[in-house]
């Protein structure tokens, strides 16, 4: 028989009970509702995450530190390779090796320390750290009052939202009402902000490299730009809340943490960086890039490793969430099971009728199948829809709740296209699964005995 | 295990001629319905052949004695058998679907079974809707609807009183006559045979008790 017929003669079979075919599909809908939602529920918190990680300003950066240096992202690295003896310095010659890997937009050395800041004539103590001048349009400025800096060398500085308010004397805001940087960015755009800092001063003496001098400074700036989101965030509590362009910092010298470590390490005359930071052109190219350096004998950390952790999790997570969604789907196809195998004692006497009049246990198998085919896809189809709108229903409810506990509200549920194919896909199989053992039953009904059958 | 072997059929020799109309006659349990259903492909014997069209049927798979059955014979049974749920035009169209003939094609077939049977004008009722003589003559319409070259018919006019059994034994004798198609009827009414029947076959206990030419029936074709 043509697959055509079997599902006309399938579909028709389907109307004849159609309570008991309902109540079947309405199971395995909700079978596939429960796995939908628990999947969504899992791919809805790894794009939150995503999410996160994307603002943190790691997207497209590569982070390269010196195997010989002690601090370092990515603990993984630190087992293979070459000994941290053997491997390189983090110096000027590694800088250029690096900016010159194609995909390498900019590398320059991370410039991060703790000073103090006067605004109104009043101290503020916190990290202050560069900002390269392309990464303008990074997705960590997104929301900005203000602008970005006007060239790589002006006394200009862009200020996290939660530091503004701690300039203007502002409470910090309890509970779910985030401060917003639209309301403080008003009153301190073009305002001064006197940055204090140590100028060091590398030692004249050319036999004597790594000593230096230390002369304090002050130097005035214009804040042109408050950040609504925390553009330094993965650096955790090391984060910091003051940005300058990064070439104006690197031309004043400021003092480093590990400036006093280097006095009593370094080996060569021209100074070394603790930390190089590689902006990619363009997100894609991470991996080469990052792979490239790790050529070079230099350790490296970017969003691919920051993930890779994260991946493993959700791997795990979604394992679980399927497991638990497939539990009422494994219900739902023994719904099928039964179903059919009632069906097939219903219609022993039809199913001789069909063989006496030509059908082959092919054919006979085919009909259920087609049976079981149709109210997994039909049962998938709602049970789709389904899941979905329990996934709004929990989000919308979840939000509720997270409001209510002092939480920003976050969105957890994510339906996509290939979660719909395969939820669709799953529901088909498990009902021809299902079908297998009432069709091959059907399939080898003995025509004369099926026909006595009254 | 407790069962007894029963030899519904036993040490049968018989050959059937194109075209001819036999009648298997016997009390129940005689054995004509299992022989019956040997011819039809759907019993394999234990042992011996059944041959047909020159196939051996005893030694053809299932899918094979599928195939058999949907383009060589056609059967009717004293139950009608038909499919309740199914309009009549359904009904008729089935063995069409199983042999995979296009639509288009399956429904021109389908109406001139129906026409042969008289009945153009009850497509879309439902077997119940229909009186027994009626669902009879759509049950030979689906039997013939492949143009098979056998017909077998088991206790056709059973459940039909004598006047509609007539009707529908006299269809059946125009399709053995027009069409030259072989009829093998089942039946337990000495005098169904003797009117339509050249040939009567007695059965007893599975064993061929006569086979007799019937003159009269014979005789009544060269009157058609």
């Amino acid at each position: 028989m043509k697959l055509y017929d079997s599902v006309e003669l399938a579909a028709r079979n389907l109307r004849e009970a159609m309570l008991r075919n309902s109540l079947t599909t309405l199971g395995i809908a909700v079978g596939v509702a429960s796995l939908v939602a628990m999947l969504s529920l899992g791919v809805g918190l790894q794009r939150m995450a995503s999410r996160h990680l994307k603002s943190s300003g790691l997207f497209n950066t590569v982070v390269v530190t010196s195997r010989r240096d002690l601090r370092a992202f990515n603990r993984e690295q630190e087992t293979s390779g070459p000994s941290a003896a053997d491997s390189p310095d983090l110096d000027e010659a590694a800088r250029q090796k690096i900016a010159a890997i194609p995909g390498v937009a900019e590398a320059y050395p991370e410039l991060r320390f703790i000073t103090e800041l006067r605004y109104d004539d009043k101290p503020h103590l916190t990290m202050v750290s560069g900002m390269a001048f392309s990464s303008g349009d990074s997705d960590s400025l997104e929301g900005m009052q203000g602008h970005f800096f006007s060239s790589d060398v002006a006394h200009e500085v862009i200020i996290q939202k939660n530091f503004a308010a701690e300039l203007l004397g502002r409470a910090q805001p309890r509970g779910p009402e985030e401060l917003k940087a639209s309301e403080v960015g008003g009153p301190l755009l073009g305002k001064q902000l006197i940055m204090r800092y140590n100028e060091r001063i590398a030692s004249s003496n050319t036999e004597d490299s790594a000593s230096y001098s230390v002369i304090q400074r002050e130097v005035p700036l214009t804040i042109v730009g408050v950040t609504e989101l925390d553009p330094d965030s993965m650096r955790g509590a090391m984060r910091a809340r003051v940005f300058l362009p990064e070439k104006l910092l690197e031309s004043i010298h400021p003092m480093q943490a590990f400036d006093n470590r280097d006095a009593t390490h370094a080996t060569s005359a021209e100074p070394s960086y603790s930390t190089l930071i590689a902006r990619v052109s363009g997100a894609s190219k991470v991996a080469e890039v990052e792979d490239a350096i790790k050529k070079l004998g230099f350790n490296t950390f970017s969003i691919l490793d920051a993930s890779k952790s994260m991946q493993r999790f959700f791997r795990i997570l979604d394992m679980f969430l399927f497991i638990f969604g497939s539990l009422a789907l494994t219900v739902a196809s023994i719904g099928i099971v039964n179903t059919l195998v009632m069906a097939v004692l219903e219609r022993r006497r039809e199913i001789g009728i069909m063989k006496a009049i030509g059908a082959s246990d092919q054919d006979v198998r085919g009909l259920f199948f087609a049976e079981a085919g149709a109210m997994g896809l039909l049962g998938g189809s709602l049970g789709v829809i389904l899941g979905w709108a329990i996934g709004k229903i929990i989000g919308i409810g979840t939000n509720i709740y997270l409001r209510r506990q002092g939480f920003p509200p976050d969105n957890f549920w994510a339906v996509t296209w290939w979660l719909v194919v395969f939820a669709l896909g799953i529901a088909f199989i498990i009902s021809l699964l299902s079908g297998l053992y009432p069709a091959a039953r059907a399939a080898k009904l003995d025509p004369v005995q099926a026909l006595r059958y009254e | 295990m407790g069962g007894t072997l029963i030899r519904a059929v036993d040490n049968v020799t018989l050959t059937i001629g194109d075209g001819e109309f036999v009648a298997l006659l016997g009390a129940s349990g005689s054995g004509k319905s299992s022989l019956l259903n040997l011819l039809a492909g759907l019993d394999s014997p234990t042992s011996g052949t059944v041959v047909s069209g020159g196939k051996d049927l005893s030694r053809l798979s299932r899918a094979q004695l599928a195939i058999y059955r949907r383009g060589t014979v056609g059967m009717v049974f004293q139950s009608f058998n038909l499919i309740p749920r199914m309009t009549v035009l359904e009904n008729v169209e089935l063995p069409l679907r199983f042999a995979e003939v296009d639509r288009a094609k399956r429904l021109d077939l389908t109406n001139r079974a129906l026409a042969r049977v008289g009945l153009s004008g009850r497509l879309h009722h439902r077997p119940v809707e229909l009186s027994g003589g009626e669902q009879q003559r759509v049950a030979i319409a689906r039997a013939l609807v492949t143009e098979p070259k056998i017909l077998l018919a088991d206790e056709p006019t059973g459940n039909l009183d004598s006047r509609t059994g007539k009707e529908v034994m006299d269809l059946i004798r125009d399709l053995n006559r027009s069409s030259q198609m072989t009829v093998v009827l089942v039946t337990h009414e000495h005098a169904i045979a003797e009117t339509y029947a050249a040939r009567m076959i007695s059965l007893a206990d599975g064993k061929i008790v006569s086979d007799v030419a019937n003159a009269k029936a014979a005789a009544s074709r060269g009157d058609a």
